[in-house]
């Protein structure tokens, strides 16, 4: 018997959709399995499965050579299931051994626990201290942690979830040689990422779903990220061209922008500067919840600015709200698209009054036109593919993707002089994030100067012609792509300056 | 085993038949209770629903007591759509009376076509003058409008309680608390000779027919809408939650006001300490039963009027406590409350097995995103 885990044609239908569809793939002894597939694929509901959150309507599982049917995750992980979250599940204020003895029944995390957390950390190259607080960890340190949660149920299979999404390049590097560690001493591993560089280094095998059935299963050492990606969307991939005119005159400028902190786990700006210039897509890098949010407020003009400027063809925005900055020429994507960008309750022709009335003169003196409004948003679906019923219909039933597609669209129709989009392509399919980005570099080429703000490294490497990076409130200068290895990048974002050394408050 | 759950969309249609569905149910339960207190039952509906409209002079008043609470509940559902929760119009519709009656006993005895349009002006003023307190104090320091304006209601009842014993009380009124009763040129003129139907029933509809356009129609209504349902994307439209907060409540404390005011000049014709019978709690029943939708409101408030003269002719004719228009409404409130939960969410009928299942699942899953998988 050497398959650890075999899945055989199960079958989940929701209401609305067929979410897995006789499913069958098998994960073999000490293998690293990419489970591959574009949002909508069926990974969550096949994982959520395997994890007793959901049983199937149909199928088999076996695990070790017996069938596994876990009907809650406290069975599945008695049968031999670990499971690591991309959001992690951990008490800041507690110690490490303290957060790993509450997610296991009967365990006290007294000094013999400590040790024996210590133990396996150091058996299985993990290094953390049982008696740190989970509040003074990296993300990377806390990873590890819910990875020895798992790990002292000695489980037979680990599933890990988009373990990458939250770590800087090196803290990715240092995760992938503590898997291939677990995986040289026996450990199945099912990986769940799109990110098809580090599936082609990691795994031995993949699986790939589209629609719910598994489309293909290959090794990923022998293809190429491009034919991976198009096993997963089903069509020859478009590149995005990045060879583009020389940059214009400036049209975005930050000068010098502080912002206090949003909330108390929000991170204060401090002297952000950068200009972006017309035909230019200038791209912010960095892990989430280092400033990202109050820049885009402070751009938006939702939330005020303690210091620093923030100029569109040379005037200050400063004292303008949302809608006089619009009408100044800058227009905002912001990531949240439902509840943010959009009403979830409102049809997508009234969702195009939230930012689009006063450019695209859809309110004469406060009196709004339905009319131009619905043709506006005719427009905006026309052009970007979004699949929906027609402006009628109610933003809330419309997918992620068309949501997305839906919100840039209705920014970029205003051919706005400077757009700031954030994770213009966050949970979006490969499909719909070809549309966004032809769309950006579609803009950029018309002369908007255009900041991307993203998490997505991989994107902002193929979009923009610049790169700074935000880190612990403070911006990097913005240097040619070309230029910046990833190794640099991770540098930056770890918060210390290519020169070397860090940042004073780092 | 039955299982709520939420609808993708609101049904539109239980949202306009519910408060039909909810009169249907308060008139079933009203039987009940009649039974229980052993009155009959049918003799005491029948003088709560067609006593109303029995007689021409008992359908002039149902638009005399209709009037207040169509004006109130019309401003009160502006706010409802933006999360301005305006408790207190009740305090804003006695200081409404206290303002309009104020200047009529100012000019007593002083005529002229110009006193009572400014005695109407001096009613609204008051009330966005108390409904300006509560506004101030939550965009300024964050306090909660719903606990200010309800307590500064009670303020109010003692202030005009204080007037018409002290410096309002009528010269001549062998100490009554009560004013002078106000003269020709202060009164409203009357719609209907012989009744009390008064001009304030006229600007009833064209006060809905404006805020129907407004809501409708102008960004104004956009911008309520959105701060109710998505804060956000509020802000991200560029509108002031702060300018909002002030608006509603100046427009339903102004409103208020000039309920108030007509009130005390046309059908009690002096200020007396009585002069808050509720009108502003009863219109917020009247604003959710119309749906918070100006001509929904309208309808809404004639309803009400109905459970106010149906039931003070019943509990006159049949000798029934006093406290049964309340209870009518409170049980109208209670039953269009509970069918407002269909709107959102449907029933669903599950095997059992399956329930339990999915049950430990889900809190499973809770358990684990909480403390620790």
């Amino acid at each position: 018997m050497d398959d650890v885990l075999r899945v055989e044609f199960v079958t989940k239908r929701f209401p609305s959709v067929l979410a897995n569809d006789a499913v069958t793939f098998s994960v073999r002894h000490g293998e690293i399995h990419a489970l591959l597939g574009e949002n909508g694929a069926g990974k969550s509901t096949l994982v959520k499965i395997l994890y007793g959150l959901l049983q199937p309507d149909s199928g088999t599982l076996t695990l070790e050579g017996k069938p596994f049917a876990p009907a809650n995750p406290a069975t599945a992980r008695e049968s031999g299931i670990g499971m690591v979250f991309q959001h992690f599940s951990l008490f800041e204020g507690m110690t490490v051994a303290e957060n790993i003895a509450l997610g296991l029944p009967g365990a006290r995390p007294d000094t013999a626990f400590e040790s024996k957390v210590r133990t396996l950390s150091e058996e299985y190259g993990l290094p953390v201290r049982p008696t740190q607080v989970v509040g003074d960890l990296s993300v990377g340190e806390r990873q590890r942690v819910e990875i020895l949660r798992c790990l002292m149920q000695s489980p037979r299979l680990l599933i890990m979830d988009e373990p990458t999404s939250v770590l800087t390049p090196q803290e990715a590097d240092d995760l992938f040689v503590i898997l291939e560690g677990l995986r040289k001493r026996g450990l199945s591993i099912l990986y769940i990422s799109h990110r098809l560089s580090e599936i082609r280094a990691l795994c031995q095998a993949a699986t790939v779903m589209r629609g719910g059935k598994v489309v293909a299963t290959c090794d990923p050492r022998n293809e190429t990220a491009r034919s991976l990606a198009e096993m997963m969307i089903g069509a020859s991939l478009v590149q995005p061209i990045s060879a583009r005119p020389e940059p214009g005159p400036v049209r975005l400028k930050l000068e010098a922008l502080g912002v206090a902190a949003e909330g108390p786990f929000g991170v204060p700006l401090e002297d952000i500067s950068l200009s972006v210039s017309a035909g230019e897509i200038v791209g912010i890098g960095g892990v989430a919840g280092n400033g990202q949010a109050e820049l885009l407020s402070a751009l938006i003009g939702e939330s005020p600015i303690a210091h620093g400027d923030i100029c569109v063809d040379g005037v200050s925005v400063l004292g303008q709200g949302p809608s006089q900055r619009r009408g100044m020429g800058i227009c905002f994507a912001p990531e949240e698209r439902l509840g943010h960008a959009l009403s979830p309750g409102m049809t997508l022709a009234e969702n195009v009054l939230i930012s689009a009335r006063r450019r695209a003169g859809l309110s004469a003196h406060g009196v709004l036109n339905f009319g131009a409004a619905a043709r506006f948003a005719g427009e905006v679906i026309a052009k970007f593919d979004v699949r929906t019923s027609g402006p009628q219909q109610t933003a809330r039933t419309l997918s992620g993707g068309n949501l997305q597609k839906f919100s840039i669209g209705r920014e970029i129709a205003q051919k706005p002089i400077a757009l700031v989009a954030a994770q213009p392509t966050w949970g979006v399919d490969a499909a719909a994030a070809a549309t966004v980005h032809r769309a950006l570099i579609a803009l950029a080429e018309a002369g908007t100067a255009v900041l991307v703000i993203s998490q997505d490294l991989d994107e902002l490497r193929s979009l923009s012609q610049r790169l700074a990076i935000l880190s612990d409130g403070k911006l990097s200068e913005a240097v040619p792509t070309a230029e910046l290895s990833l190794a640099e990048i991770g540098t930056l974002m770890g918060g210390r300056s290519l020169q070397g050394g860090m940042h004073a408050t780092a | 085993m039955l299982r709520l759950e939420p609808r993708t969309e609101r049904s539109r249609l239980l949202l306009w038949t519910t408060p039909l569905l909810a009169a249907a149910m308060t008139v079933v339960s009203a039987y009940a209770v009649f039974l229980i207190i052993g009155v009959d039952p049918a003799k005491a509906l029948r003088h709560v629903i067609f006593d109303p409209f029995s007689s021409a002079y008992a359908r002039s008043e149902l638009l005399v007591k209709a009037a207040p609470l169509a004006l109130i509940a019309l401003g009160l559902s502006l706010g409802f759509r933006a999360n301005v929760w305006n408790i207190g119009a009740e305090g804003q519709f006695t200081l409404g009376a206290i303002g309009g009656g104020a200047i009529a006993l100012a000019f007593y005895g002083v005529d002229g076509p110009w006193l009572f349009p400014l005695i109407c002006a001096g009613g609204i003023a008051a009330g966005m003058g108390w409904a300006a307190v509560p506004a101030a104090l939550r965009t300024r320091m964050g306090v909660n409008e719903i606990l200010v304006s309800l307590m500064l209601t009670y303020i109010a009842v003692l202030l005009l309680s204080a007037l018409v014993s002290g410096p309002l009380r009528d010269p001549d009124g062998f100490n009554f608390p009560e004013s002078r009763i106000f003269h020709e040129s202060a009164i409203p003129p009357m719609l209907i000779e012989g009744t009390r139907a008064h001009i304030g029933i006229a600007i009833v509809p064209i006060v809905a027919i404006f805020l129907w356009w407004l809501t409708r129609y102008h960004e104004v209504g956009l911008s309520l809408r959105l701060l109710g349902d998505t804060p956000r994307a509020a802000r991200f439209a560029g509108y002031s939650e702060a300018r909002a907060v002030w608006f509603c409540l100046l427009i339903s404390g102004g409103l208020a006001g000039l309920a108030g005011a007509l009130e005390a000049t046309g059908p009690i014709g002096q200020l007396v300490p009585g002069i808050p019978v509720g009108y502003g709690f009863t219109a917020i029943i009247v604003a959710f039963l119309g749906r918070l939708h100006p001509i929904g409101v309208v309808f809404a408030a004639l309803a009400l009027a109905v459970s106010y003269i149906g039931g003070e002719s019943a509990q006159i004719a049949m000798s029934l406590p006093a406290a049964m228009v309340g209870v009518l409404q409170g049980t109208l409130l209670f039953w269009l409350l509970i069918f407002d939960l269909f709107v959102g969410y449907r029933v669903r009928l599950l095997g059992p097995p399956k329930k339990s299942v999915r049950a430990t699942a889900e809190s499973d899953r809770e358990m684990s995103e909480a403390g620790g998988a």
